[in-house]
């Protein structure tokens, strides 16, 4: 498998921490959110909608596009700083987020929100809805694709594994599951609260096809999106091992930032910190 | 009635209702959970099997996977038992289908204790309450074959989510006449002022009787009948409050949260007047046969009868 160019590799980079500075901002602005699940996903949620997806920002509801749901929903700091950024509403908005009168709810509402494919919250539901998203393109002979981004917290829930059983028994190769492997949920690391190793293992069993990357490396991350593309017979997961909070040094690996936003103080240091990234990358690039 | 009753198989409407919608329109998609030969969708998955699909015993799986064809454009039926289409999987109703108002159609069968031998597992009595709840559901219950048949044409036409709820047996015939069935729009069955009877759902035959034996002794009964509990009729309603002063509501369903309750949340609002409940009271049913069990809890004529009458007592 060829390696991406060095100028994609860096532009996306670049984008993904564009996207954790809004998260970071929404969420400190908001007084609440889930910095760290949204932080973990920012650099796979980059990596989709500025390079894999097929979309078009100026029709949100275009037949032929690429569907994709956040089952994690939790996490729509990510998809909404995404959203904004590929230009589906304006960036300026993003400070709104759960603001009452405002369309950028707590959790994706895809009544209120532009490019927002299903309303989600609730964990367990999103690879269910993938699975019907999948199916109905098929019926109608669209070649596009469904994603589903789902936590690893949330294999927990006893549907992700009748959607696993669907998936496969409907043969839908057009369908994409990608699983957050940050290793903590909210009461603690998965492993203690419910294990869910061999996760691999687990989803072989179900009929898929199973990537598994450093889901913080943008090369991995484009190489796992080629090769689910070319598998077509199969589902297919990609496990992208993270960590929890990635790109805000206090926030990484805790559990203390699954639910609550940054203080005054922690917030300006992770903009410190940003700001540092930025410039290393800047560096890096010329 | 004339002691000829006609009797019909509310699924067996159903199943045909499916068909002939899925010839017109290819968008129709019917999905089941393992009951497919007892709902009677297999009907359709026998003609259409392309758009057929049996998700096996995972009602959640399915409800869920429902709501992801319907945000594709799809115009999904998806049916089992009363008791697992609406208690296996509330959560996903409430968040995949009916908050996002997506275009699903949750067809229900086997409500209320008239199922019979399978007991109270299986006999749903407070479906209607929890759907009835569900902001942006329309519930809806035909009283015979005729008029299931008619809702499920109307419920697709209808853009959004809808719960519609049959029984398992074969009920009296009441409706031959269809064409002014309307979502939301209750039928004035009797004409009368001595009071009203509102029933929903299979009910509507016993409350008929129930109205001709109350003519009998001369109280002048008038019969409503609510298909639609939500968006309920509360002008059929209020009227009938004002007119006749007194109301009977009667359902093959719990008197907490159902018919009863949402009657006399339109009353207590508009035009209170004095309501006796005749349901399920606040408990679970018992196996046995179908309609020993209707008359041993009261869902019954006679029983109307004397719910009528005693709250004319207490006027």
């Amino acid at each position: 498998m060829q390696d991406h160019s060095e100028e994609l590799l860096e532009d996306l980079l670049n984008k993904a921490l564009k996207i954790r500075r809004h998260i970071v901002n929404m969420i400190y602005a908001a007084g609440s959110g889930h910095p760290g699940g949204s932080l973990s996903i920012a650099d796979v949620m980059t990596a989709l909608y500025f390079h894999e997806l097929r979309h078009d920002p100026k029709k949100p509801k275009w037949d032929e596009r690429d569907r994709v749901v956040l089952s994690k929903g939790h996490c729509a700091p990510a998809l909404y700083a995404t959203l904004a950024e590929n230009g589906y509403f304006p960036v300026d908005d993003l400070k709104n987020l759960r603001q009452m009168g405002h369309y950028l709810q707590g959790h994706p509402c895809m009544r209120k929100v532009p490019g927002v494919d299903m309303s989600t919250g609730s964990l367990g539901q999103g690879l269910s809805v993938a699975v019907g998203m999948a199916i109905a393109g098929r019926l109608d002979m669209q070649d596009y694709r469904v994603f589903a981004i789902l936590g690893d917290g949330e294999c927990d829930e006893g549907q992700v594994w009748e959607a696993a059983m669907a998936a496969n028994h409907f043969g839908l190769g057009n369908l994409v599951a990608i699983v957050d492997r940050n290793g903590l949920q909210i009461d603690g690391p998965t492993e203690e609260i419910m294990s869910q190793e061999p996760m691999p293992k687990r989803w072989r069993a179900f009929g898929w096809h199973v990537i598994e990357i450093d889901g913080h490396d943008m090369n991995e991350i484009l190489r796992a999106f080629h090769e689910a593309d070319h598998v077509n017979d199969h589902p297919v997961v990609i496990i992208a091992n993270t960590i929890k909070g990635k790109g805000v040094s206090f926030m990484e690996g805790t559990l203390s930032f699954h639910g609550s936003p940054p203080s005054k103080e922690q917030y300006e240091k992770a903009v410190g910190e940003f700001d540092r990234a930025e410039e290393k990358l800047r560096l890096l690039g010329v | 009635m004339d002691g000829k009753v006609r009797m019909m198989s509310m699924r067996d409407s159903y199943s045909s209702a499916l068909i002939e919608l899925g010839r017109k329109n290819h968008n129709v998609i019917v999905c089941d959970a393992d009951l497919a030969l007892s709902t009677k969708t297999k009907r359709f998955g026998m003609q259409f099997p392309e758009r057929f699909f049996d998700f096996g015993i995972a009602e959640a799986n399915m409800m869920s996977a429902a709501a992801g064809m319907a945000s594709c454009g799809k115009i999904v039926f998806a049916s089992s038992f009363a008791a697992f289409a609406t208690g296996r999987c509330y959560d996903q109703i409430r968040q995949s289908i009916a908050y996002p108002r997506l275009n699903v159609k949750i067809v229900a069968t086997h409500a209320g204790i008239s199922v019979g031998g399978d007991g109270a597992s299986h006999q749903m009595i407070e479906d209607m309450a929890i759907m009835r709840a569900i902001p942006n559901m329309t519930v809806i219950a035909p009283a015979d074959g005729n008029e299931a048949e008619a809702v499920i044409k109307a419920v697709a036409e209808f853009d959004g989510p809808c719960y519609v709820r049959m029984g398992r047996a074969d009920y009296p015939v009441v409706f031959d006449n269809l064409d002014g069935f309307r979502i939301g729009k209750a039928v004035t069955l009797r004409e009368g002022n001595g009071i009203t009877l509102v029933s929903t759902g299979v009910m509507l035959s016993e409350t008929i009787k129930a109205a001709e034996i109350l003519s009998c002794e001369g109280i002048d009964a008038r019969v409503l009948h609510v298909h639609t509990l939500k968006p309920i009729d509360s002008d059929a309603i209020s009227k009938a409050s004002k007119e006749t002063g007194a109301i009977v509501t009667v359902e093959e369903h719990s008197i907490i949260g159902g018919l009863g309750s949402a009657v006399a949340e339109v009353t207590s609002e508009e035009a209170p007047c004095r309501i006796t409940r005749v349901g399920i009271r606040d408990c679970f049913g018992e196996s046995g046969d179908g309609n020993e069990l209707m008359k041993k809890y009261g869902l019954d004529a006679d029983n109307i009868v004397a719910a009528a009458k005693g709250l004319l007592g207490a006027k």
